[in-house]
């Protein structure tokens, strides 16, 4: 689904990725850890196509296709979904509008019919139960006033509405209490399947108790160190990342 | 006679007289540029009464004596007063032959709207063979007023059948030597509006001058006059969201609202006409008194405005709230885009006692546009316990346009609070990010947080209005981002 080679990422001159190689598979689920400031999530907004980042060398493909022929709108109705880790207040904009431009730009983009007012409200429904998220949240204008954690649980019922093939979750579980970590993995649990992927971008080991992962990389100065299973998930959380430098690898 | 299409085309978008009218015509036609003859002339056709043709005069002589403001924050070449015809029937308005011959552009804004092809037609003046449906809808309309007392005709069927309330309340709220503008509408005006409700009527409808296709040309000076006697209300809707062309440049409208004790008047509009083409040539000059007068006691008067079009908006809705615990409000959303210019805003003079004001205004421009909000809040001496609240704010798309905020205070009575709060916002490329990511491309984006910043005063709008205004609201902003 994507293949990422050799990616060198540079933002003012200044490079940040150096040299990355990724490859996530449909069905696969990949979680991504790292120290503070190394690129984590350079990485996500450039698969989701921001501007301000240059690609100075390397290749990005995506269901095939290089993804630097497409536009942010094409790739997130390809089915690439970004889980920002500071998610965008837009006030005055409702909830429901927003998703409702969202889910019928992409079904125009594919080539579907809008949905109407009563089909989308009850998708809307759907996905609420699904994500357990609640109407005085959907109610409102978009993230404004949002608590942090309600911004992030905001994040994976768009996640759900969308249903996309990619969904890349960049530190949706800071910052949550008990409850809606819960919430938040429930909804990767739930929406998981066979022909979509996830890139779980995260510091701590608990979200993939309940998400458990394929795979895990750890990101240090712009490069993948270091690829295995869950077991070293459990690892960093005990040794931390210092044992990873010095060429300990 | 017969023109070739072309020639009417480039008459009709160069926005001027040029080439003169069909000879037929002319007979119905005061000569260009503005003597005492001209208003006579103005004035004997259309049968006025003796004092009308009095004011009128009284007007034109002050107008001579004034000069063309130049404060506002607006630029324009000088405007030839002596060469625009003052008196052109309406029924001879040059209609063209088909729709092919309108600005295509105008005709996807209206297919984006979903307006008919009959109200495009008749909105870009071509000619319409038969409007049965819209007569019918004027009758049924008119007989439920007829039956509620309420009078709501042309400015000139009204100086015909009621010249008593014309005489008594014309000139309360903009008096003939208000400004530069108003006293040369004053002089000139051609036709417009009026409406009476009497004491204790809540008039059911929505009034809207977009029903009156009788009086729906009348475009360069039009003078309204809203009367709402004790206890009554009525909304009143100007204008309408489609483009509207126009080939008389100068626009120097008055609108009047008197409300009487416990009467409340809400007064919504839509402003879209041609804004001149993306580099700036063409559209129209719109300077217009808009003044409402709270008489009574308890009386309320809201304007609202969606203004987009206009090459150059110069425009001010005002309250004077006399009666004691009078109510004041503007919301107002004014949209520049291109090489528009608007300088628009409010004045609330608050006299009486226990006055309430609040004005807020959302400006938004993009391209190479100017938007100035100009607003005066006065507290008179016995303005006791009086409170007004202004808010401003500027939403700017792109960095060669320009936003500025001019408050004017006076305050005389020390028993009164005036609030004040302004802020400059751009659109933020993380809201864009943040909406692409979903897969909104930026015009769907743009439009959705532009409607966003303008929810609380689209709010204000009668409901069908509010719906118009959004899409309106999207497509003058079109391709001023990305
Ligand atoms: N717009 C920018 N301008 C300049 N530097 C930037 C910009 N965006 C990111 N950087 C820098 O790039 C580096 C990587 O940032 P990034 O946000 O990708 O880190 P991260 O791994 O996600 O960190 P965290 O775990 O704290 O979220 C940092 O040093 C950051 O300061
Ligand atoms: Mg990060």
């Amino acid at each position: 689904m994507l293949k990422i080679s050799n990616l060198h990422v540079s933002i003012n001159n200044k490079e940040i990725i150096k040299g990355l190689n990724l490859e996530v598979k449909a069905g696969e689920v990949h979680a991504i850890m790292g120290p503070n400031g190394t690129g984590k999530s350079t990485l996500a907004s450039v698969i989701a196509g921001r501007e301000i980042y240059e690609i100075t060398s390397g290749t990005i493909f995506y269901k095939g296709k290089d993804i630097q022929t497409m536009s942010i709108e094409e790739r997130a109705s390809e089915g690439i979904f970004l889980g920002f880790q500071y998610p965008v207040e837009i006030p005055g904009v409702s909830m429901t509008n927003f998703m409702k431009t969202a889910v019928n730009e992409q079904r125009k983009y594919r080539g579907q019919d809008p949905l109407n007012s009563t089909d989308f409200l009850a998708l809307m429904e759907e996905k609420k139960k699904l994500v357990e998220i609640q109407s005085n949240l959907t109610n409102r204008s978009v993230n404004e006033g949002f608590s942090g954690g309600e911004k992030k649980k905001n994040e994976i019922f768009q996640m759900a509405m969308l249903d996309p093939a990619l969904a890349i979750l960049d530190e949706t579980d800071s910052g949550l209490d008990i409850d809606a970590l819960r919430v938040v993995a429930n909804g990767v649990v739930k929406l998981r399947r066979p022909d979509n992927a996830f890139i779980i971008i995260t510091h701590y080991q608990r979200l993939l108790d309940y998400i458990v992962p394929d795979f895990v990389h750890v990101l240090f100065e712009g490069r993948i160190v270091k690829s295995g299973r869950k077991e070293l998930a459990m690892e960093l959380e005990e040794r931390g990342y210092e044992w990873l430098k010095n060429g300990n690898f | 006679m017969d023109k070739e299409p072309n020639d009417i085309i480039n008459e009709v978008t160069q926005g001027d007289y040029k080439y003169g009218f069909y000879t037929d015509i002319e007979m119905e036609m005061a000569p260009r540029g503005l003597t005492e003859d001209t208003i006579r002339y103005i004035s004997a056709k259309k049968n006025e009464p003796e004092f009308l043709l009095q004011w009128r005069l009284k007007a034109y002589h002050k107008w001579l004596e004034m000069t063309e403001p130049t404060w506002a924050n607006i630029h324009y070449p000088p405007i030839g007063y002596q060469s625009i015809f003052y008196y052109a029937a309406p029924k001879q308005r040059k209609e063209l032959e088909s729709i092919d011959q309108v600005d295509p552009e105008l005709v996807k804004t209206f297919e984006k709207l979903g307006i008919s092809l009959e109200e495009q037609k008749r909105l870009t003046g071509v000619a319409v063979d038969a409007v049965i449906d819209s007569v019918s809808v004027k009758t049924t309309f008119s007989d439920t007023l007829a039956k509620l007392g309420i009078i709501f005709c042309s400015f000139s069927e009204a100086v015909l059948h009621h010249p008593d309330l014309i005489r008594q309340y014309m000139g309360m709220s903009v008096p003939y030597d208000d400004n530069f503008f108003a006293t040369l509408n004053s002089a000139v005006f051609s036709d417009g509006s009026f409406c009476y409700i009497p004491k204790g009527v809540r008039c059911p409808i929505e009034l809207s001058t977009y029903f009156r296709i009788n009086a729906a040309n009348t475009g360069q000076f039009e003078r309204t006059l809203i009367i709402a006697d004790e206890g009554s209300y009525v909304s009143y809707m100007e204008g309408c969201t489609a483009p509207r062309r126009d080939e008389n440049q100068l626009h120097a409208a008055v609108v009047e609202i008197i409300t009487m004790k416990d009467a409340e008047v809400k007064y919504s509009t839509v402003q879209n006409w041609y804004p001149g083409d993306k580099q700036g040539k063409g559209g129209v000059y719109n300077f217009v008194t808009k003044r409402g007068i709270c008489k009574g006691n308890n009386s309320k008067i809201s304007w609202t405005q969606v203004e987009t079009g206009s090459a150059i908006t110069w425009k001010y809705p005002s309250v004077v709230l006399m009666g004691d615990n009078t109510i004041g409000e503007f919301y107002s959303v004014a949209v520049t885009n291109n090489y528009q210019q608007a300088d628009t805003g409010s004045k609330m003079i608050h006299l009486g006692k226990n006055t309430k004001s609040t004005i807020i205004s959302k400006g938004i421009s993009a391209g190479f546009s100017n938007n100035s909000y100009r607003g005066l809040v006065r507290m008179g001496k016995k303005a006791d316990n009086s409170r007004n609240y202004s808010q401003c704010d500027s939403l700017l798309l792109g960095d060669k346009c320009g936003a500025h905020t001019f408050p004017y205070l006076k305050v005389e009575n020390k028993n009164s609070i005036v609030e004040h709060e302004a802020t400059t916002s751009k659109i933020s490329e993380d809201q864009l990010f943040y909406c692409n990511q979903r897969g909104i491309w930026n015009e769907g984006a743009i439009g959705l947080i532009v409607n966003g910043y303008a929810k609380d005063v689209l709010n204000k709008l009668p409901m069908e209005f509010a719906v118009e205004a959004q899409k309106l609201l999207s497509i003058s902003l079109e391709g001023s981002v990305g």
